[in-house]
């Protein structure tokens, strides 16, 4: 079958946005034009220039070149978007398997305990996570993780608490197959579809939230290049300049968009094939 | 009262859902439609409503209810003339809305009365349907009913839009015996008392023996047999009120097994060019392969090859 | 009572939520690298300033026992002093809270009125013009930045077009020349007890652009999810059955289908409250809104963590009484819950 036929029009061309921005994430230094300025070095001599053909889409208070430091700031959110969500799935998916396949009083403890996680508004414990970790990519993906863990964990007990009464599982669990062996070969196997879709259309919003925090000033520090610290960095100039804080707004748009739309699809392709 | 002739429901061009329903019901009488389940019953009444799925196409020789054609107008009188006594009461009151503010939106819609009036109407309406506590029922949220009362619940709504002719759509399916009959005891009474015209769809025998003065019998979209009931039970022209009437309980001798009938209804989609039913016919003949002629005898008529008195 | 149990249930699971969520601020806070000592000490501190510092703090206290004095501190609104201005939180934030508080629940209500209509009108159009239109912006306001579209709408009403204020909750002449009484801090309330409808139109004004801003999101979710609710509910035999009576197509998609999703219009609510809440921090710095989201922002980049910690837990409760009330209320509206 053919991709368009399974993704659909829409979700094609997202998966296309998505490729083209990982592609040019992973060759910044050969496709960006002034691939020194996309690092930071500055140019001051040709500060605030308005998109022309030398400078695609602009250049910012320090001259450099917003095409290179959009495509390297490609970099930085892409690889934040991605990690949270599989720093999240590392920790909830482990913690999600066990409560539901034991249950009992340690399945009932867990529950309470996502429960005040998630009773906390997601953005607000991030940014008091990253409030208390300071600023740096590492810290805050850590910081986003930490608030997002707990819907992967509850995702995942959900789906073990259904296969564990699949036939086929309790077969294994008749023939004596260790609840090791039947987790891992028997049980994680059938819930990693639905968790895989769920975490495609969360790097949209991971992405999101990630950009916010580098907004508020909590993210990778200049020089680096990174969307929400340049479009924090461009309002002051907005709309005269508008073009500083556009370029790297809209980048987060379409990433984020990209990233839903071809979740949506994905899931689509998943309630076809069920 | 309402006429029909010849009246075709295709859906999406190819799905004939009812494919040749012929109708008389005269004012002040019950009429029931008779048939299993996919015969086209409650396409008909739907036909009569103005109420068809998206992509129904509608075509009759005759469809008309005291001279207005219902071919083009069918909206104008429903609500108005024309109410549904639907099936499964529990399913056809909203869960959420109270009883009171229920008949209450179908009373302002048809008058300009206040309020307050509406209300006694409203109370009158249900204390009519033989609900013994009316402000308790208004009161109420659907699921605080039993089905029975519920049931007289839909009865005052369709009543509340001052139709004089309801369509009953299987009114006593979801109900246990002996409710039902209560119900059935009630629009024979509500006929009497009120001159309200019924159409009846079910798919019980019983039903029609009960309360009904007229009857069709439909298979596959198609009118096979109509006239008085009491000549329909006694002597059944068409085989297939024959098996319909055998299937009844107290009509087999003990012992005797129900004679159910092999094989199924056409597919709406197949196109019937002799008899509709003459692949389960038990008494079907080389010429049941062309289309069967109508026959008549008194106020009734069927369609079927086999003269009345081999029948 | 099947109702007065379910409530009970809801509250006693609040009430744990609530101790939970103060372990992890406190927890937090814990893991703070830098020293809160050396902060509350001043700008150059000497180790004996520091030492002082760590008394008055209790900093060298056994960890069980300062839990317990933050929770107790917490639980009686005394949640200190900042460590950078040195002024009471529990006073700042009596007057931030309620213009965080009146944004939120601006912006949720915009929410609702936008998103609910479009989405019932989405699905009795199903497939048509407007349906698409509906579902395309549904998609673009999720996936827009918060703090971006905040920055769009001011560039474009305020200094491009000119038409709304740019910054703030009120204009000068309501707020220092002939300023109107603070009663509750809610702008809207405040200027209407005062009678001074001029005023009551420039806060208005104010809040248009930051609850628009904190709307789309919500809307776009409320829309989807009335649209898919909808769409379910007109397919059932009630509201063929309405049809029948002849009520009219309004009366039908509004009266009769619309009060059926009341759950997804809850879920809207306590989602979008939720939303404007944290949205606040970003929001509230673009249109300069002295409210939580600024006071926090200003906290964080000072690492002021008490104060951090306080707003913390205030949006936690305001989060937790919301979900409470909505618990409440769909148990009211939709008898048939509570017995679930």
């Amino acid at each position: 079958m053919s991709l368009v036929k399974r993704l659909g029009l829409p979700g094609t061309l997202c998966l296309c946005v998505v490729v083209v921005f990982a592609l040019a994430a992973m060759l910044a230094p050969f496709v960006a034009p002034y691939a020194a300025q996309g690092i930071g070095t500055p140019n001051i001599s040709a500060k605030f220039q308005p998109p022309s053909a030398a400078y695609w889409l602009g250049t910012d208070h320090l001259g450099r070149d917003m095409l290179s430091r959009v495509i390297y700031g490609a970099r930085v959110s892409m690889t934040t978007g991605v990690l949270i969500v599989a720093v999240s799935l590392l920790i909830g998916l482990p913690v999600g398997l066990l409560a539901g396949y034991f249950g009992g009083w340690a399945d009932e403890g867990f529950m309470r305990i996502t429960d005040i996680f998630l009773a906390f508004p997601a953005l607000l414990l991030a940014v008091l996570m990253a409030a208390a970790l300071g600023a740096g990519m590492l810290n805050c993906i850590i910081s986003v993780a930490v608030t997002w863990w707990p819907w992967y964990a509850r995702l995942a007990r959900a789906e073990v608490l259904v296969l564990r009464n699949q036939p086929y599982v309790e077969a294994a669990r008749l023939m004596g197959v260790s609840p090791p062996r039947i987790l891992l070969r028997h049980i994680l196997p059938a819930a990693l579809r639905p968790l895989g879709v769920q975490a495609a259309l969360d790097v949209g919003p991971a992405l999101l939230t990630a950009s916010a925090l580098s907004f508020l000033g909590l993210g990778v520090l200049p020089p680096t290049a990174d969307w929400g610290q340049m479009v924090d960095a461009g309002r002051p100039f907005f709309p005269a300049r508008w073009w500083y804080a556009v370029s790297p707004g809209v980048a987060i748009f379409l990433l984020a968009l990209a990233f839903s739309v071809l979740g949506d699809a994905l899931r689509a392709t998943g309630r076809r094939d069920a | 009262m309402l006429e029909v002739r010849g009246l075709q429901v295709v859906i999406n061009s190819d799905l004939q859902v009812v494919r040749k329903v012929d109708l008389s019901v005269p004012k002040g009488t019950i009429h029931g439609l008779i048939g299993e389940s996919g015969c086209g019953k409650t396409m008909t009444g739907m036909a009569i409503l103005g109420l068809l799925p998206k992509g129904a196409g509608l075509q009759a020789g005759t469809f008309t209810f005291e001279g207005t054609d219902l071919l083009s107008g069918a909206a104008t009188l429903r609500g108005r003339r024309i109410a549904l006594v639907s099936q499964d009461p529990a399913a056809a009151l909203n869960p959420v809305l109270r009883v009171g503010r229920q008949m209450d939106d179908v009373l302002r819609t048809h008058s300009n009365v206040a309020k307050p009036a509406r209300r006694a109407q409203a109370a009158a309406l249900l204390a009519a349907t033989g609900l013994p506590d009316p402000d308790r029922v208004l009161n109420a949220y659907p699921h605080q009913l039993s089905g029975g009362m519920q049931q007289r619940v839909v009865i005052a709504q369709a009543l509340a839009t001052g139709a004089d002719f309801l369509i009953a759509d299987e009114p006593t399916t979801a109900l246990d015996v002996t409710v039902g009959a209560q119900v059935l005891a009630l629009l024979r009474r509500l006929v009497a008392q009120r001159g309200l015209t019924i159409l009846m769809i079910t798919h019980d025998m019983d039903v029609v023996a009960e309360v009904c003065d007229r009857a069709s019998v439909l298979y596959a979209g198609i009118t096979v047999e109509e006239g008085p009931t009491e000549a329909l039970l006694r002597a059944p022209r068409h085989p297939y009120t024959k098996a319909l009437l055998a299937a009844l309980p107290d009509a087999r001798p003990k012992g005797q097994r129900l004679a159910a009938l092999e094989g199924a209804i056409p597919p709406p989609r197949q196109i019937i060019q002799g008899c509709a039913f003459a692949p389960r016919c038990p008494m079907a003949m080389p010429v049941c392969a062309t289309p069967p002629p109508r026959r008549t005898e008194g106020e009734r008529f069927w369609l079927c090859h086999l003269e009345a008195r081999d029948a | 009572m099947a109702l007065a149990r379910y409530l009970l249930r809801r509250l006693v699971l609040s009430v744990f939520v609530v101790l939970g969520v103060t372990m992890l601020v406190f927890t937090v806070a814990q893991v703070v690298p830098s020293d809160p000592a050396a902060l509350y000490a001043g700008p150059r501190p000497t180790a004996a300033l520091i030492a002082k510092a760590r008394e008055t703090l209790h900093l060298d206290a056994p960890l069980p026992e300062r839990f317990l004095t933050f929770a107790h501190a917490m639980a009686t609104a005394d949640f200190g002093v900042s460590y950078k201005s040195r002024r009471a939180i529990s006073q700042d934030l009596a007057v931030y809270l309620p213009a965080t508080l009146e944004l939120a629940i601006f912006s949720t209500g915009l929410a609702l009125l936008i998103g609910i209509p479009s989405g019932v009108i989405a699905a009795a159009r199903r497939g048509g013009l407007l349906d698409r239109l509906g579902g395309l912006s549904s998609i673009v306001a999720v996936a827009m930045p918060t703090f971006f579209l905040a920055m769009l709408l001011q560039g474009v009403f305020c200094q491009w077009l000119g038409l709304l204020p740019l910054s703030g909750r009120i204009g000068k002449e309501f707020s220092v020349i002939d300023p109107v009484p603070f009663v509750t801090g809610f702008m809207l309330i405040d200027t209407a007890l005062a009678a001074r409808f001029d005023a009551f139109r420039d806060a208005m004004a104010h809040l248009i652009l930051p609850g628009l801003t904190l709307a789309a999101y919500p809307a776009g979710v409320a829309m989807r999810l009335t649209r898919s609710a909808m769409i379910e509910i007109l397919e059932r035999r009630h509201i063929l059955a309405a049809r029948a009576l002849g009520l009219s197509e309004a009366r039908i998609l509004f009266g009769h289908a619309l009060p059926n999703a009341v759950g997804p219009a809850l879920t809207v609510i306590g989602l979008s409250f939720a939303y404007a809440l944290t949205g606040a921090v970003l929001v509230e710095i673009v249109f300069a809104w002295p409210g939580l989201g600024r006071y926090v922002s200003e906290a964080i980049l000072s690492k002021d963590f008490p104060v951090i910690a306080a707003a913390a837990l205030v949006v936690t409760l305001c989060y937790v009484a919301m979900n409470l009330i909505l618990d409440m209320v769909q148990a009211l509206v939709d008898p048939r819950v509570a017995l679930t």
